[in-house]
């Protein structure tokens, strides 16, 4: 890591200066407490409500209980490192990757450069030119497009009118332990009325920087505005933390338009807990399309607050459970205004013996007359070793509304596989087509170079062949 | 070389209930057999044993393709061998177009030959199914469509054709693949089956009528009755049936009728 990050600040040095290079003499140390907060917010040379923010979530972070919900989380909290200086991260080297996720970069065949930077190892520079021009293009346009310690520095207003007040700190544990800690994720504004017509990929922006453990992104979508962000990527990520928390919140104001797409593919240690929401106003619209493929344990419930009359919510999410792995996901809508209608599609696999959980949540509050909601989950199980699991919550305050739900639990069957089979195809892809076309639905809502490769991921999934 | 398969004293359970007892057939490329008989007298049994369908136990008896122990092989192997069955009822695999489908198939078939096989290239597939489609009268946008999903009756027998022509077997089994079709969509499917019929595939059509026989003309007319073949003869033998029914052969070999 250091080799990448010296790199790193040399480029940002020489060329973007969006970096500073001071020397702090500082340890980290395990488990989180108010030194490692004040320490951390000063080396960012953060502001002083940042820093009262920060403890203030550090103390409700040691209140909150555990989450009862989701899966078992085995992890010593306070054996957990929660920021380690970038200079100070200690070497890593392409030989501590693991042999299965070097292997899966060999099937996907991903150029020898890049494989680097998604094993935590090494910088890919090629996208950094291109994030560079990306930008360029943005600021044309008025968009912000930073990470979101720079969104601090540089907008600060802007930042603090919205940080903070879509998912507060009080929300769940690993909300506070975020809203303590974070570090990195994107600050994105989109100005009133401006379309921005190619997905902003957060790709490119953390290929500068590496992916953090507490990321914290903040999207604000003003007046007819429309956007497409899209996170991670389908290749393997291998991270050596254990514990990823981040945080996202999106606004999205009146008559504006938001997609927020997240493909997770993190390494098997992973535990992977995170608190996404947005806020939809008056006759606007949030998607999220969140596919989760790897991690030992995934938290993941994005939700729409549908807050202003006529608001739109979607969710589409997809998951994928091999051996050992838990995929705890779904959806979170609440309807607050007359009118607004909201869809959920979830599509989980599991094989091997791994397990995937539908938890969904619609909340239909009085007065919101006229809303219309449908949720649909479907679980495939490829044997008998996965299991799958729904726990639909519906609590529904007005009388004056439409709800649909519909559960289905399938296994690969047996009739489909023969009649591929009689057509030549082995059995494994078989297995892999009848998977291809159950996520079909999700996968024709990504942008085609994600589309293909997710595509490809899960094939490789099926034969067994990812750990 | 012609390729030949032949079916030796074939005896077939489904779950543990003997349902082929005894059947001997052989179909060689080139050749147009046409299968009928009763309802549940094993004619789907005899197409889906071929095939390897895994609830189909053979408990004895022999098939012999290209001179391989057919039994042997898995459904994928068989059909890579050059067999290819027709569903009676086809499956749908939603969310799989029928050109993704088709193309993994030929895939399948090429890496089969030579591991290192790139997979065919996508205009040269495009142009190979558009004829295919062409030939068949089959509108372009069906490649497109989800693998039968939603499909009409007659056009999942479409489809069904649509991957024989694509696939280009030695032997086809068509299981009443005239059964839902329309009057013309019968006779462009049984022009297609002709088209491909000719020296380079044999045919085993199992059907209820006589009509398809109209057009594809039976070298030989083989009738099924109680899980073995007890009459075969020349084409005149389908029209006998269409006129007569089943009652005489019932009476002519009643031991086997009541098995
Ligand atoms: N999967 C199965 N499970 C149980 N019984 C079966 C199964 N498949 C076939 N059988 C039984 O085997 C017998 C033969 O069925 P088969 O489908 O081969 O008949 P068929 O000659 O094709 O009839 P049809 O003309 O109606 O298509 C029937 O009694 C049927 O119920
Ligand atoms: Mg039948």
């Amino acid at each position: 890591m250091s080799e990448q990050v010296a790199e790193l600040e040399k480029l940002s040095e020489y060329k973007y200066g969006f970096s500073d290079n001071v020397h702090y003499a500082y340890q980290s140390q395990r488990g989180l407490n108010a030194g490692v907060v004040r320490t951390l917010s000063g080396m960012k040379g953060e502001p002083q409500w940042m820093l009262d923010f920060r403890l203030k979530a550090l103390d409700i972070f040691n209140k909150k209980p555990m989450p009862t919900w989701g899966g078992k989380i085995s992890l010593d909290l306070d054996e957990i490192t929660y920021y380690t200086r970038p200079s100070e991260k200690t070497e890593s080297s392409w030989d501590d990757v693991p042999a299965d996720i070097k292997n899966t970069f060999d099937k996907l065949g991903i150029p020898e450069a890049e494989r680097k930077f998604l094993a935590g190892v090494g910088a890919q520079y090629e996208s950094e030119m291109v994030y560079h021009s990306v930008q360029k293009h943005l600021e044309e346009l008025g968009v912000i497009f930073l990470s979101s310690d720079d969104g601090l520095r540089q907008y600060p207003e802007l930042f603090r009118e919205h940080f903070g007040k879509v998912v507060p700190p009080t929300d769940n544990k690993f909300a506070a332990c975020n809203s303590a800690v974070w570090s990195g994720g994107s600050f994105v504004y989109v100005p009133k009325g401006v379309h921005v017509e190619m997905p902003l990929q957060a790709y490119f922006r953390l290929n500068a920087e590496g992916t953090g453990q507490f990321e914290r992104t903040l999207i604000i979508v003003d007046e007819g505005a429309q956007v497409h962000y899209v996170e991670g990527c389908t290749a393997p990520t291998y991270s050596r933390d254990s514990f990823h928390s981040g945080v996202i919140e999106i606004i999205v104001k009146k008559g504006a338009r938001c997609r927020y797409t997240t493909i997770q593919n993190w390494s098997t240690n992973v535990y992977n807990l995170v608190t996404q929401r947005a806020v939809v106003h008056e006759g606007a619209t949030m998607e999220w399309v969140d596919a989760n493929l790897g991690s030992q344990l995934t938290m993941k419930y994005p939700s729409c607050y549908l807050v202003g009359e006529g608001a739109h919510g979607e969710i589409l999410s997809m998951a994928f459970a091999g051996p050992g792995q838990h995929q705890d996901t779904g959806g979170k809508v609440v309807h607050g205004a007359p009118n607004t209608t909201s869809k959920i599609t979830s599509k989980s696999i599991s094989r091997a013996g791994g397990r995937t959980s539908y938890r969904g949540l619609l909340k239909v509050y009085k007065g919101a007359t006229g809303s219309k909601s449908s949720v649909v989950c479907d679980a495939l199980l490829i044997d008998d070793k996965s299991r799958s699991d729904t726990y639909p919550v519906i609590e529904i305050d007005e009388n004056e509304v439409t709800i649909g739900h519909e559960a289905s639990v399938s296994k690969v069957g047996e009739e489909q596989l023969f009649y591929l089979m009689s057509r030549g195809i082995p059995k494994d892809q078989a297995e892999g087509l009848v998977v291809a076309g159950f996520i079909e639905p999700l996968v024709k809502e990504l942008p085609m170079e994600y589309a293909v490769e997710l595509n490809r991921l899960v094939q490789l999934q099926m034969e067994g062949s990812v750990g | 070389m012609t390729s030949v398969l032949e079916i030796r004293n074939l005896h077939v359970s489904v779950a543990d209930k003997p349902i082929l007892k005894g059947v001997n057939l052989l179909v060689k490329q080139g050749e147009v057999h046409a299968l009928m008989g009763p309802n549940g007298t094993g004619k789907s049994t005899l197409a889906y044993t071929l095939m390897g369908h895994p609830l189909y136990v053979v408990t004895g008896g022999q098939v012999i393709f290209k001179g391989v122990d057919l039994l042997e092989l898995a459904p994928d192997e068989r059909s890579r061998l050059g067999l290819f069955l027709a569903f009676q009822y086809p499956v749908a695999i939603p969310g799989v177009s029928v050109a993704n489908f088709l193309r993994t198939a030929l895939n399948a078939r090429r890496r089969a030959a030579n591991p290192a096989d790139k997979g065919i290239p996508i205009p040269e597939f495009r142009k190979l199914l558009k004829a295919k489609m062409d030939m068949l009268q089959v509108s372009h946008d069906f490649a497109g469509r989800y693998l039968n999903d939603g499909f009409s009756g007659g056009e999942k027998k479409r489809a069904e054709i649509l991957q024989m022509a694509t696939l280009d077997p030695e032997i086809a089994v068509l299981d009443e693949t005239d059964s839902g079709l329309d009057i013309d969509a019968l006779r462009i499917v049984a022009e297609g089956v002709n088209k491909l019929a000719g020296p380079n595939m044999g045919a085993l059509v199992i059907t209820h009528y006589q009509r398809i026989l109209n057009y594809i003309k039976p070298n030989v007319v083989h009738i099924m009755l109680g899980g073995q073949i007890v009459e075969s003869g020349e084409a005149d033998l389908a029209l006998h049936l269409e006129e007569r029914g089943y009652d005489w052969v019932r009476e002519k070999y009643q031991e086997k009728a009541e098995a």
